[in-house]
Parts: structure tokens; sequence; C-alpha cells
């Protein structure tokens, strides 16, 4: 290498001083709130800046409020079962998609890429607002589900029921689990399937044994990348539902930051942050991993 | 119908249940949002049943439509501004960091890597929190509104940008600039006259990439927002969605949706004269799809 030694890591520094001033910074500010106080007059939060006077109030709070059957452990349990469902589902949707199209997309390959990626340049909110359109007592859905008379009174979707909720962070999320799952499958050689098959495997076989295990990084990949937003949504359940019964982490941190009680709004984040700390690892480290491949 | 029955007996053919699962997969995910699209240009002021057609919701109707209900248009006017702004900052920061990221072999490049993907992974939800608690209790300085919305949005969009270039620059691989520095350029000249050239198709995307996100972006946006006067076209849809009463909301949405379009189509059409002008195979669209830009 020819360049200077300092040349490089000098392009970083500005890059590098905006992340720490607005992203570490604030992420330690999230601390000092949570372990922070409370005014006793205004009840706005103190932040609190030395660890060492840090207090444990907040969090002492969510602890309890996590008893079986209490507050937080209500909406906990909610939000771990919503999102498993909805990844359970997403994959059982998104799988078959990316592998027809890597392995038998043939001359319509490029037009079922626009549509898969199209969803990628669509608002979320403007997805969700689709629904909300076709989902009113009046709205199409209904219309069509009373003409094959399934219902006999137009049904009320909007107004709570975990399923609507449950199928709109599918269909917000879905796209971005395709979208890795087909870079994985489309990057498996043919020649590995042809080898399977002249020795004897069955198409099923083949695909147990060759295709699945090898597209399990895409499957991995995918999943931490649509679970993570999920964990930290409100906005699908607010719109799509709008009652506290739907509520889940996120509607409750956003009520308790926008609300009276600021602290243990941040000391929720940081219990999110802390429950989604091996996903978020686990992802980058993936991404280190396929970097190293392409490069020196 | 027998032709369609012939078709899905052939045992020769493409796994029709494969090929019929993935038409309904696209058709559930784009039919909803053309018919948002289709309720914007209602003659009547339903949002949930076609009644005729009219641009009455776009600017006609005096006080309610998207041009005429200052609301909306102010939406409107706030994520593009942020958008191209956040476009200007984010992607000259990206950059210069990815090359960093990339070519810098020293000690604490590792820990360097690692903090600035790291906002890609953080959940909007805990950045938005972060920022708004900052900008209230630290920086206090810096308002909530446009201000800490822009510095909002380039926070994250910088990882983004990180991603594309370094993905590019992996690829290519220093040789060239080895080669340019061995037949006596400075560094900077390497840098400026072999690699830029190089790199114009990934800052291209890299544009393209944070405009995008910046203007779909909601947690940080409502976080980070002021008051009605700060808020963004997908704040607004969150805040009027179950209560809109016409379909200008729809309309709103949908100029986005065509501003999008639009950029898109520049977008691959530049990125396929780029790739033609070095004499390469153009699919943006595979490209995109298969991350490697």
């Amino acid at each position: 290498m020819r360049y200077p030694r300092w040349f490089w890591a000098a392009f970083g520094a500005p890059g590098l001083l905006w992340i720490g001033v607005l992203f570490l910074v604030p992420l330690y500010v999230i601390l000092a709130v949570a372990m922070g106080t409370v005014d006793p007059i205004f009840l706005s939060p103190v932040p609190v800046w030395n660890p060492l006077d840090w207090s444990t109030t907040a969090f002492e709070q969510i602890i309890e409020g996590l008893g079986p059957g209490e507050q937080f452990f209500v909406v906990f349990v909610r939000t771990f079962v919503y999102v498993a469902l909805a990844l359970a589902l997403s994959l059982a949707i998104g799988y078959p998609v990316a592998y027809f199209i890597a392995r038998h997309g043939g001359r319509f390959k490029g037009l079922l890429l626009v549509g898969l990626v199209a969803p990628f340049w669509i608002s979320y909110l403007m997805r969700m607002l689709a629904w909300v359109n076709l989902l009113q007592d009046e709205g199409y859905v209904n219309r069509a589900l009373m003409a094959l008379e399934l219902l006999d009174t137009p049904r009320n979707w909007l107004d709570g029921r975990a399923s609507t909720v449950i199928l709109g962070l599918v269909y917000g999320y879905v796209p971005f689990l395709i979208l890795p799952l087909y870079a994985a499958l489309d990057r498996i050689p043919r020649d590995l399937l042809e080898a399977a098959r002249d020795l004897g495997a069955s198409s099923a076989q083949a695909f147990r044994r060759v295709t699945l295990p090898l597209s399990k990084p895409g499957i991995l990949a995918g999943s931490v990348i649509i679970a993570l937003p999920m964990f930290g949504d409100y906005y699908t359940p607010d719109l799509l539902s709008g009652s506290p019964r739907t509520n889940i982490i996120g509607n409750q941190i956003n009520l308790y930051i926008h609300g009276p009680q600021v602290t243990v709004g941040a000391a929720l984040t940081v219990v999110l942050m802390l429950l989604l700390v091996v996903l978020m690892v686990y992802y980058l480290a993936s991404m280190a991993r396929s970097a190293r491949e392409l490069g020196p | 119908m027998r032709g369609a029955l012939a078709w899905w007996r052939n045992p020769w053919g493409r796994p029709r249940f494969l090929f019929l699962f993935t038409l309904v997969y696209m058709a559930w995910s784009i039919v909803p949002i053309l018919m948002a699209v289709r309720f914007s240009f209602n003659d009547g002021r339903s949002r949930s049943t076609a009644q005729g057609w009219s641009t009455r919701w776009y600017w006609q109707e005096p006080d309610l439509s998207v041009w005429n209900d200052p609301s909306l248009r102010q939406a409107l006017f706030q994520s593009l501004e942020l958008a191209s702004l956040a476009m200007l900052i984010a992607v000259p920061l990206g950059v210069a960091l990815a090359l960093s990221l990339t070519r810098w072999r020293g000690r604490g490049a590792g820990s360097a890597r690692f903090v600035s993907l790291f906002p890609i992974v953080t959940p909007e939800i805990v950045m938005g929190t972060a920022l708004f608690l900052t900008f209230v209790h630290l920086f206090r300085f810096v308002e909530l509104g446009t201000t800490a919305q822009l510095l909002g949005h380039v926070t994250f969009s910088i990882a983004f940008v990180i991603i594309v270039v370094r993905g590019r620059l992996l690829s290519i691989g220093p040789e060239y600039e080895e080669a340019a520095q061995d037949l006596g350029a400075s560094p900077v000249q390497a840098l400026r006259l072999v690699l830029m050239p190089l790199l114009v198709p990934a800052i291209f995307a890299s544009l393209m990439i944070v405009f995008a996100i910046s203007i779909d972006d909601f947690v940080i946006s409502a976080f980070l927002s002021r008051d009605a006067s700060t808020e963004t076209v997908p704040v607004k849809i969150y805040a009027n969605a179950r209560g809109a009463p016409t379909p200008a909301l729809n309309a709103l949405a949908s100029v986005m949706l065509f501003a999008a379009m639009l950029a898109i189509a520049l977008a691959v059409g530049a990125y396929k004269l780029a790739q033609r002008a070095r004499g390469e195979r153009a699919a943006a669209i595979e490209d995109f799809a298969q991350m490697r830009l």
C-alpha cells in the first residue's frame, strides 16, 4: 500500500464523528433517562449522566409488571406470539416464491423481480393504508366474502383483531424476507443439484439435502432482518386495529415516551434493545462474513 | 379450459403449483396498492368503493384536495425537502466512510466497521426514542422539527450507503489504484481519476436508496416532528388513515408513489447508460435484487 497510513482513517473521520454524536451518544441518553429521576413538581424526566448515581426505579416497575398476568407480561407475550406467527407465515409464503423465481423464473425472471422489488419503493404506511381501504365495513374484502357466501353480514376487520394485525405484519415485511432468500437461492450452483440427481436422489431428496441446507444462511438472515423491525413496530397495530387488545412492545414504548412516564418508556426501550441484541449481532456477523467472501 | 387442464397436467413444464403460488403472491402484493391509487381518482367521497373517475382530490377540490389543503401540501413538501437534503448529506459522508472502512487496515478498523453498520439493525423505535430524548434533554439547541428530522434521517441512511459502496469496492479490489500509483499517480489522483469513476454506479444507487428510505421513513419523522407543520407524508397517513373523510389522503400517498416511480425510472436509465458506457451487461433490476450494486 502506497497510501500514507492516516489517509484512509482520515476519510472515515466525519462519518464516524456523525455516528458517534448522533447514534452512540443518544443510546447513552436513553440509559441516562431510564436510570434518571423524575422532577417532583413537573413530573418530567431528569436524566442522570453519572452512572454512579443511577436509579433503577423504572426497571423495578417493569419487572413488577412482568409478573404472570400483569400489564407488561401480557404485552411481551403478545409481541413474541405475533412476531413468531408473522415470521412463520412469511417464511411459508416467501420461500416458495423466492424458490420459484430463482429456479424457474425463465424468461419472466426480470418481470417477476420487478414485482418483488416494487414494494421496496412504496411507503410502508401507504401499503397499510391500502388495506385500511379494503377492510372497511363496505370495502371490497367484505363484499367479496359476501359474494362468495362466506359471510352473511359485513365483518368489522379493523376493530382489534389479532389476525388482522398478524396478516398486516406479514404483508408489510414479507418482501424484505423474499429478497435475501432469492439472493441465497439464486447463488446455489445448479451442478450441485444435477450431481445429487445423478447420484440417485429424488427431487425431494435433492431439495431437502442440497437446496435447503445451502439456503439456510439466507433463511436466517432474512428472518432476522424482518424480525427486528417487527419487534419495534407500533404503527401496524395502530392502523389495523387501534385497540389496546393488540398492543405490542412498540405501542407501549410509544405511549410512555409521549405520555407522563417517560422514564418507564426509556427503560422499556433498553429492555427491548437487550432482548434483540443477540439477533442484531448475529446479523452484523453474517454481513461481515459475506463481505469477506467478496473481498480480499 | 381444456388448454388450462392440459397445462396443469403436463409433467414436463415448470412446477405448476409454485407458478400459481407466485402469481397469487404477486397479485396479493400489488393489487391492494393499485386499488388505493384507484380510490384516489374517485369522483365521489368514498375511500373504499370505486365511484367514477376524476382528479378532484389531487387539485380541483377547493379546500380538501392535496394541492389546496395546506396541511397535505405541507406534508408533501416536508417529505421531499427532507429526502433531498438527507441524500445530499448522507451520500458524501457514507461514501467517504465506506472507502475508509474498506481500505483502512489499522487498529480500530474492525470496531469502526461494527459501529457504523449498527444503525441498520437497530429497530427504528429505539433510534427514534434515543434521538428524541437527546434533542429534548442534551442537545437542546437542536429544536424538534425539520433540523432534528434531517439529522435523524442522515444517521440511519449512512449505513445503507456504506453497504452499497462497500460491496462495489470489494468487488473492484485494490489493483486499479495500485496500478495507477505504480504509473506515478499520487494517492489523491488515484482516488479521483481511477476509483471515483468506478464508483459512479454505486454512488448513484446510494442516492436513490437514501431518497427512497428517507421518503418512506415513518418512526424517526414522527418522533422528531414538532407539530402538524413538520409532519411528513407517512406521518400524515398514520394520523389520518382511520379517520380520513375523503380520498385526498389516497391522492397524497399516490403522489409519493408516482414520484418514486419516476425516480426509479430515471435511476435505472442512468444506471444502464453508465454500464453501457463501460461495456458491461445491463441488468439493473437483477443487480438490485441480488444486492450486488
